[in-house]
């Protein structure tokens, strides 16, 4: 396969510069899309495309947008949010396509826009990602130079604003609705669903969040057509996918493959196991995602596949568990990570993921009583389902799907007590 | 008092906004640039220039982990403890750092000159552990690596 989303980037090298980026035929699908298409043409166009969204939970684009109200009955502006805020343990996906191809993702964020007839957009890029956001300043100024940002684009009548946001930290801003209040300049909470960021948004305007890798895969789709972006894919859905591989394996790293690859595939990319320990299990798609084991390494790795075996696709960087690393440890170090991220919003998760941390931090040390495995479970039976926004969904799963593969793991935390992989227990 | 060049930036941020209010992390960011952290004074001058209630801002502030309401050292370490780093020995370098430095994480020097904290997946999993020195993402760390780091003469130690 020939890479697409990442085929501009060079490893080692800065970025392209704009005009290196048109001379490889960037800024093409822009041109393309005002000149041939209404946005009404180029939104089907990405709906027919089945582009599922690739922050996490692969919500079909193409729906997405068609919530908008119409143009006319609309409050203005209309707003694009550039999510931006990768935080999800264990992915590194976005970082690799904004500091490798800044105008990939300035380009699909302004046809995007168009599609959807936006006014205004925001970068929303965490605070840590200092590099990307070099990167994008340098390629924000130079495509206002050129003319593809700003007022009456190339001619067309569609005029676009896009700036950048630097974040602050707190995973939660990677929500939709918690980002969209850390644009206003609040505490990033979530909000009560509906009404749903595309009809009622940023400042109560229409606002339109998507995913940095999903927004560059826009223009290559309007280029190239749908029937052409449904091909690549390899099971149940579309496109390609920025897949990553980290943990104790020879050559970690993020790579592009065709949608629906499966584990032993991305294991190979990344070199297979370091010598001396061997393949337990891996969260396919970041923290916020189930275990998958060695009998599951042919289920193709996308949103629709994984769904029918009850599993996330998530980000699709996957993190693998060695034999040398305690599989309850790891899940007690997911579950701080969310005690600590949740913003406190809501009751459930405030008060049951520390609750649950500290159940992890037990067992590992010693201080685990009998029970304890039913109430982790019983909590998160709970938890799931009773909160305002995802981020305690994505804890709890690791919980669950842990029990179900390494109850053995847990007992022996009891019965020894403590962690059987520290010295002395 | 806010000085003329903290408005200047201040104001600045406030015309790339929405309103006044939505520029409020980017004026706190401001003051953190200039001074290292943002004080009760400053955050009081902050709110009145973005005719914000000084609670409101002080809301904002301290739901971002990276709005500093203490003073910091010269140089923030901000050690990554998520799944990927912890699985290959994030914990003992923070154990490490802990030694060297003489605090726990969380705790800044008694000379100033370092902060150390923990913080979030980083997005550098493929060169775990990782960490950031300010703005600066340091990697495939070991603890020769955290001691080069302390020690380096950039400016910092005299």
């Amino acid at each position: 396969m020939d890479p697409i989303l990442t085929r501009n980037i060079r490893p080692g090298q800065p970025p392209m510069t704009i005009r290196e980026y048109e001379a490889a035929g960037g800024y093409s699908a822009l041109r393309k899309a005002l000149k041939e298409l209404s946005p009404a043409e180029a939104r089907q166009v990405v709906s027919d495309s089945n582009l599922r969204g690739r922050g996490g939970a692969g919500f079909p684009t193409g729906t997405k947008w068609a919530g908008l109200p119409p143009l006319d009955r609309s409050a203005r502006p209309r707003m694009a949010m550039v999510n931006c805020d990768e935080m999800e343990p264990g992915t590194f996906k976005d970082r690799l396509l904004v500091e490798g191809d800044p105008h990939q993702l300035i380009e699909g964020t302004l046809v995007s826009a168009y599609a959807c007839e936006l006014d205004l957009g925001y970068i929303f890029v965490r605070a840590e990602y200092v590099e990307a956001t070099r990167a994008l300043e340098r390629a924000l100024a130079e495509a206002a130079q050129a003319g593809y940002i700003g007022p009456n684009i190339l001619g067309s009548g569609w005029s676009f604003d896009l700036k950048i946001h630097a974040s602050a930290g707190r995973y939660i801003c990677g929500e939709e609705n918690g980002l969209i209040n850390a644009m206003e300049g609040k505490r990033a909470i979530p909000r009560t669903k509906p009404p749903y960021a595309v009809m009622c948004g940023a400042w109560g305007k229409p606002t339109v969040v998507n995913n940095v890798e999903t927004l560059c895969c826009v223009p290559h789709i309007v280029e190239r057509g749908a029937e052409w972006f449904k091909g690549l894919g390899k099971a149940k859905d579309a496109g390609t996918k920025i897949y990553g591989v980290s943990g104790r394996v020879k050559r970690p790293g993020a790579f592009e493959l065709p949608i629906g690859s499966t584990l032993r595939e991305l294991l190979e990319r990344a070199g297979g196991m370091q010598d001396g320990v061997s393949f337990r299990a891996a969260l396919p798609g970041g923290a916020s995602t189930m275990f998958l084991d060695a009998s599951q390494m042919e289920v193709p790795l996308d949103y629709g596949s994984l769904a029918e075996i009850h599993c996330f696709l998530g980000t699709g960087c996957a993190i693998v568990l060695d034999d040398r690393t305690c599989p309850v440890g790891m899940v007690g170090n997911l579950q701080q990570f969310f005690a600590r991220e949740s913003c406190g919003w809501c009751t459930p998760c405030r008060d049951g993921l520390p609750w649950i941390a500290g159940i992890y931090a037990d067992l590992e040390e010693g201080r685990g009583k009998p029970g304890d495995l039913e109430l982790l479970l019983d909590l998160a039976h709970h938890i799931r389902g009773n909160t305002f926004c995802a981020l305690a969904l994505g804890a709890v799963v690791s919980i669950q799907s842990s029990l179900e593969k390494f109850r053995a793991d847990y007992e022996e935390h009891l019965r020894r007590p403590g962690c059987p992989w520290k010295a002395g227990n | 008092m806010l000085t003329d060049d903290e408005k200047r930036e201040i104001e600045a941020e406030v015309a790339g906004s929405h309103d006044r209010r939505a520029a409020c992390i980017g004026a706190l960011k401001i003051i953190q640039a200039h001074r290292g952290w943002v004080s009760d004074e400053a955050l009081r001058d902050v709110a009145a220039l973005l005719e914000m209630t000084p609670d409101e801002l002080e809301g904002v502030a301290t739901f971002y982990s990276l709005i500093f309401r203490h003073p910091v050292g010269q140089r923030v370490l901000k050690v990554c403890d998520s799944v990927v780093c912890w699985a290959l020995g994030g914990q003992s370098l923070m154990q490490h750092l802990e030694q060297r430095l003489g605090v726990k994480a969380g705790g800044t020097t008694a000379d100033g000159r370092f902060t150390l904290l923990p913080i979030c997946c980083l997005g550098d999993c493929d060169h775990a552990p990782a960490m950031m020195v300010n703005d600066t993402l340091v990697r495939n760390l070991t603890p020769e690596l955290l001691d080069q780091i302390l020690t380096a003469d950039d400016g910092v130690n005299k």
